[in-house]
């Protein structure tokens, strides 16, 4: 028994902490990368991973396009949106004071969402887990969906793929450097613009993966992004803006925080992510992995 | 030059008002469908059931008393403050005659609370709360689709009755899923069931695996979700993940129409027992009058849309038959008038406002049952009216002695 609860409970609850958590990971993930280089507050993140949603949704529906080939393709998809969405708006609010390239993306999620409500309405669509990942296994102290263990390790990868990617390869050097001074690694010659689109097409594209894991576990509906946008940007700020190891690590860390609650306090368990957030900000301004600026 | 004035005044008034206070005011019927457009709950009722409310106009042949008839509508965002001021400025402004629809239980609890106030009639169906027709009653008020006591009688008596004498409930953390959770309970201890526990969580909650994973470990027989919409889809759909159906136990979902069962798909949704007050695919008159709904919205009826078509063509008639839109004059009719319609068949108005009318206890196809698109139910009973609501009588409703 631990506080009270059989221990197979709390280890089943701690799993399914870690599942959520997964999401919350490699949601930041992408806001803290494009926050990182862009100093762009993302809001339309939780847009994007809708569509990643509703893409694998849409080409299952009309071209019996399956899970698998919806990971690569509609991550594409959404990152060459992002693409587009940078070079004609984002791009032009760079010199302006960040608020702008605040309120154009959230304008930009309204619009999304909007328009996606207009059309499939907001009870959502449903998509099928693949049939490789159906079933469950029984672990003894629960019931372990497969894909659900399959998301843990899909974002496990992903996040690791990004840290090395950004931390081990020349681009990521680049990345990080321009992070740092702009003007001084574009008078070395590199293509700071260039590196600034394909960024927040990376970003996109990583809340399109996400929306694609998410489908066969969550309703594939509209509405499905704004539910957990804020807790996103919640778990950023605790992590540290901008920091990519702060915003994986405080994703899983959350999510178990957050499992925990729905079994000692379920009333709450929407709003602790907040109240930590208010305690790591009364303590640390910059946030657990932040750099004070 | 104080007397010319007063003369004047006195001719106005004689021009402006003729003898015909006892007719339609201001030249014709205008009706206001207040829900939620664009929210959690924009399927269940949403601009549905605006388009359900002109189609009542359009039957009715588009005039009352030779008076014309409009439909507005609006959105309010589930906000109980938005919706009355909404509601105001329609009564005050812009000689909205009655309001109707009225999904969410607060948003429709402070709307009857003004039209009371300013002697107006309003006409509930997207709403559950059984105080609607209970201690908040108005007499110009009426709760025409569905309650929660209908819901509780209809899917947790079915329930108890086929063995599920063990409930766990997972309980959306808001008036309706309160009210929702205590009728269900209240009913079930009195069929000599057990409520083991019950959760709460935060309303448009995505992940449901750590309360499904406590409702597990509870043993109990029945999940009940107390809660709707796009919640109560997301809850089945993981319980389906977590092996809850296959592993005994039953899932009751209290609150759930074809819209909802459209959206999560028949895969996920195979077996459910619910309770709606209309079926589509109820018999030839239902079966037209929904082929002419699909026709202008793509999608068929569920009991708040039917409803609120019902509603609105029981109030134009009202109208008629009083040769006013006089509010005590049409709120006596509807109170008197029986309910005869696509809808509501051998329907009765009690004098707490509340509509009696039959319901109806549905079970989810399974996909290889489902032989046309929006096939989906398969009707286990009749819940006669009478057992599905309150006797006016006990409702607690202090109009009613």
């Amino acid at each position: 028994m631990i506080f009270g609860i059989p221990i197979q409970a709390f280890a089943g609850q701690l799993l399914v902490g870690l599942i959520n958590g997964s999401f919350y990971a490699m949601l930041s993930l992408g806001l803290a990368i494009i926050f990182g280089l862009l100093r762009v507050i993302n809001f339309a993140h939780g847009a994007q991973y809708m569509l990643g949603a509703f893409i694998a949704y849409l080409i299952l529906a009309f071209g019996g396009i399956g899970y698998w080939p919806a990971l690569i393709v509609a991550p594409v998809l959404v990152g060459l949106f992002g693409i587009v969405v940078e070079r004609l708006a984002l791009s032009r609010l760079y010199d302006v004071d960040p608020l702008y390239g605040l309120l154009f993306t959230f304008g930009l999620a309204l619009v999304i969402e909007g328009v996606f409500r207009y059309y499939y309405g907001v009870s959502g669509n449903p998509y099928p887990v693949p049939p490789a990942l159906t079933g469950a296994v029984n672990l003894g102290f629960m019931f372990l969906p497969i894909y659900r263990g399959w998301v843990v390790i899909a974002s496990l990868i992903v996040c690791i793929a990004a840290w090395l990617l950004i931390e081990k390869t020349k681009f990521g050097s680049y990345l990080r450097a321009a992070t740092e001074n702009p003007k001084l690694v574009q008078a070395f010659g590199v293509n700071v613009p260039l590196l600034l689109t394909l960024t927040y097409g990376l970003g996109a594209a990583l809340a399109g993966l996400a929306g694609v894991l998410a489908a066969p576990v969550y309703q594939v509906s509209p509405l499905m992004g704004s539910n957990l946008i804020i807790v996103v940007f919640a778990v950023v700020v605790i992590g540290g803006m901008g920091s990519i190891l702060g915003a994986i690590v405080t994703g899983y860390m959350l999510g178990v925080a957050e499992g925990l609650t729905k079994v000692f306090y379920p009333e709450a368990s929407n709003i602790v992510v907040f109240v930590i957030m208010a305690i790591v900000l009364l303590m640390r301004p910059a946030g657990l992995f932040g750099r004070d600026a | 030059m104080k007397l010319s004035r007063a003369l004047a005044a006195l001719l106005m008034a004689t021009v402006a008002f003729p003898a015909v206070a006892q007719e339609i005011s201001d030249g014709k019927v205008k009706i206001g469908i207040l829900n939620d457009q664009s929210g959690v709950y924009a399927d269940f009722g949403g601009k549905w059931s605006v388009e359900a409310a002109k189609m009542a106009a359009e039957d009715f042949g588009g005039k009352v008393k030779d008076m014309p008839i409009e439909i507005v509508s609006a959105d309010h965002q589930n906000k109980a403050d938005i919706a009355s001021n909404i509601a105001r400025q329609w009564y005050d402004t812009e000689q909205v005659d009655a309001i109707m629809e009225l999904t969410t239980s607060s948003v429709a609890l402070a709307v009857q609370g003004i039209s009371q106030e300013k002697k107006k009639i309003d006409i509930v169906t997207g709403a559950a709360t059984t105080d609607l027709t209970g201690k908040a009653c108005s007499p110009y008020g009426f709760h025409w689709a569905y309650d929660t006591h209908a819901l509780a009688v209809g899917t947790g008596g079915a329930l108890v009755q086929q063995g599920g004498d063990t409930w766990f409930f997972l309980t959306a953390d808001y008036a309706f899923g309160y009210s929702l959770e205590e009728q269900t309970s209240k009913y079930v201890i009195s069929k000599g069931g057990k409520v083991l526990g019950s959760v709460r969580h935060p309303l448009a909650t995505t992940d449901f695996s750590s309360f499904l994973l406590q409702a597990q470990s509870s043993g109990a027989k029945v999940v009940g979700l107390a809660n709707a919409g796009l919640d109560t889809a997301n809850a089945i759909k993981q319980a389906a993940e977590f092996g809850i159906v296959a592993g005994g136990q039953r899932m009751a979902a209290l609150l759930f129409t074809l819209a909802e069962v459209h959206g999560l798909g028949l895969e996920a949704a195979q077996g459910l027992t619910l309770t709606e007050g209309f079926y589509w695919d109820r018999d030839d008159d239902s079966r037209a009058w929904a082929k002419k709904f699909f026709d202008r919205t793509g999608r068929m009826p569920n009991m708040i849309q039917a409803g609120t078509y019902s509603a609105v063509l029981q109030y134009l008639k009202a109208i008629d038959k009083a040769g006013t839109d006089e509010t005590e004059a049409v709120a006596k009719n509807l109170h008197e008038m029986p309910v005869e319609d696509v809808f509501a068949r051998g329907g009765k108005v009690g004098p707490n406002g509340r509509m009696i009318h039959d319901m109806y206890l549905m079970e989810v196809k399974k996909p290889s049952e489902s032989t046309q698109p929006w096939d989906y139910y398969k009707v286990l009973a009749t819940i006669p009216g009478d057992e599905a609501y309150i006797k006016p009588a006990e409702a607690g409703c202090p109009l009613v002695k």
